[in-house]
């Protein structure tokens, strides 16, 4: 599987892809950090960037990537490899080095202008984050034959999460004003990973005063060990989930 | 050695095979002969574990393949169209596999290498090439030297002279009769009836994905009274159209 890995890796690097993600990732935190004197705001325009962009590159290059490797992977199947280790492989070599590039990119400006504890948060976030969309777009990519298809499926992705699904909360919210949907909000929140990851960070910045009475039931909530435990499972949910189900499909998969 | 009872494929409403059965032994030289789309690839693709058939079963020396991969080891596979990663040169593509398969044994073992086609093909000297310049012949010799590197017993070769120059071709129908020679099981489909002719001594004969018959190559050309195997097959085929002709009219 390490060899495999290695063969990916060396794929990955040979079209400065993400190399320039890195670089992109880099100018933009150094630029935000650098326009606000106040590195907490710094953070907060970065959270923004993070919860967009990531979620975004990480679905768009790991589909096109998937269906260049279809060569590669037609390649080795004819071979004594096993198919459910090829694909996680596959995976493991796009989401280490995305999140390398992340690390390099985003962490290295937060640790030199604002360390601390919600520096930490917003690298955590980006981190799952980017395993979680990696996972979603191989989900994405085993299950359509087409390419066009396939980046189609990721954007959707992406502008559900990103999008539409906020709006789908508000209108609940307005909908069902009446009623008491604090303990509803908190489900709902789970079941969106960009809207996690944006309420566990938001609770590091003491903002959460800004979000009104659901926000102090967050705050109860996440704030506490417990939450964060919490979050971080349902992120974990978010990564294993989809790629068993990627492995399954791959798996009866036709070539 | 390869044993396929009741083999189902369908893509949505079409059937690719249809209760396909068939024993391959040791020291056979098979030609799957059938016309396009007769499902010849498919059945191919099944053994090799890259098409998942939906119903019947493949075992290769008595252990049902599902899932398994443990059995390619023994299994040399050309492909009708060798698909490569562009960017790769062809010494890195053969380094890749070695690495990949040496990773498969263990440490102790070595791989027991077959270098043969490489130098008869001189692909040494095209060694920096990358994949995306090489034209359709010259990927069917990294394809064909693939499938032989490892020294595999069993040999599935989809179509191996098409494209191929003369030359080409004559060495890989040499390296072909070498190892036959060695009481490996081969299996070829083609459509040039005169390299199966050489190459073979029995026909696997397939048509809408149903096994139509298996026999040797001489009986084949004793029962039509041919010499030669393409025009025994042909005669088949007309006899086929012909009976079937007769079926349409009586059942109108």
């Amino acid at each position: 599987m390490i060899k495999v890995i290695k063969y990916v890796w060396l794929d990955i690097l040979q079209n400065r892809i993400v190399l320039a993600y890195t670089v992109f990732l880099l100018v933009v935190s150094a630029t935000l950090f650098g326009m606000e004197t106040n590195p907490s705001k710094g953070l907060m325009s970065l959270l923004n960037i993070v919860l967009m962009v990531v979620p975004l590159i990480s679905l768009i290059f790991t589909t096109i990537h998937f269906y260049n490797s279809y060569e590669f992977i037609e390649l080795l199947l004819a071979q004594p490899i096993n198919r459910s280790k090829l694909l996680l492989s596959e995976f493991a070599g796009v989401a280490s080095s995305l999140v390398t590039a992340f690390l390099v990119g985003v962490g290295g400006p937060v640790l030199y202008y604002a360390p601390g504890a919600t520096g930490a948060a917003l690298l955590a976030a980006g981190v799952a984050l980017t395993l979680v969309f990696v996972a979603l777009a191989f989900l994405a990519s085993v299950c359509t034959r087409d390419k066009a298809k396939g980046i189609g499926l990721a954007l959707l992705i992406w502008f559900y999460f990103g999008l539409l699904y906020d709006g789908l909360v508000l209108t609940i919210l307005f909908t069902f004003s009446d009623y008491p949907l604090e303990k509803a909000m908190l489900v709902l929140t789970t079941l969106n990973p960009v809207d996690l990851a944006r309420i566990f960070i938001m609770l590091q910045m003491d903002v959460s005063a800004l979000m009104g009475f659901t926000g102090a039931l967050y705050q109860e909530f996440f704030g506490s060990a417990l939450g964060s435990l919490y979050a971080l499972g349902v992120m974990g949910v978010w990564i294993v989930v989809p790629i068993w189900a990627a492995v399954r499909v791959f798996c009866k998969k036709d070539l | 050695m390869i044993t396929v009872t009741n083999l189902q494929k369908s893509y949505g409403r079409l059937k690719v095979l249809d209760n396909l059965s068939v024993q391959l032994n040791a020291g056979q030289a098979v030609s799957l002969i059938g016309p396009n789309g007769s499902g010849k690839t498919t059945f191919i693709k099944s053994i090799l574990g890259m098409v998942m058939p939906d119903g019947g079963e493949i075992s290769f020396l008595g252990e049902p393949i599902h899932n398994g991969w443990q059995y390619r080891q023994q299994i040399g596979y050309m492909p009708q169209i060798g698909r490569y990663p562009d960017t790769m040169k062809i010494r890195q593509v053969f380094a890749m596999i070695k690495d990949l398969r040496q990773s498969t044994l263990g440490k102790n073992a070595l791989l027991q290498l077959d270098e043969d086609l490489i130098e008869a093909f001189e692909l040494p000297k095209l060694y920096d090439k990358t994949m995306r310049s090489l034209s359709g012949g010259t990927r069917q010799k990294v394809s064909a030297c693939l499938a032989f590197l490892f020294n595999p017993n069993v040999l599935i070769m989809d179509e191996p002279t098409a494209g191929l120059d003369p030359l080409a071709a004559e060495l890989l129908k040499a390296k072909i009769l070498r190892e036959k020679a060695k009481g490996k099981l081969i299996l070829i489909t083609s459509h040039v009836m005169s390299d199966l002719d050489e190459l073979t001594t029995a026909v696997m004969y397939l048509q809408d994905g149903q096994l139509q018959f298996f026999t040797e190559v001489d009986q084949l050309k004793a029962d039509t009274g041919e010499e030669k195997l393409g025009r025994a097959i042909a005669a088949i085929m007309t006899k086929e159209r012909k009976s079937e002709r007769v079926k349409e009219r009586l059942t109108h």
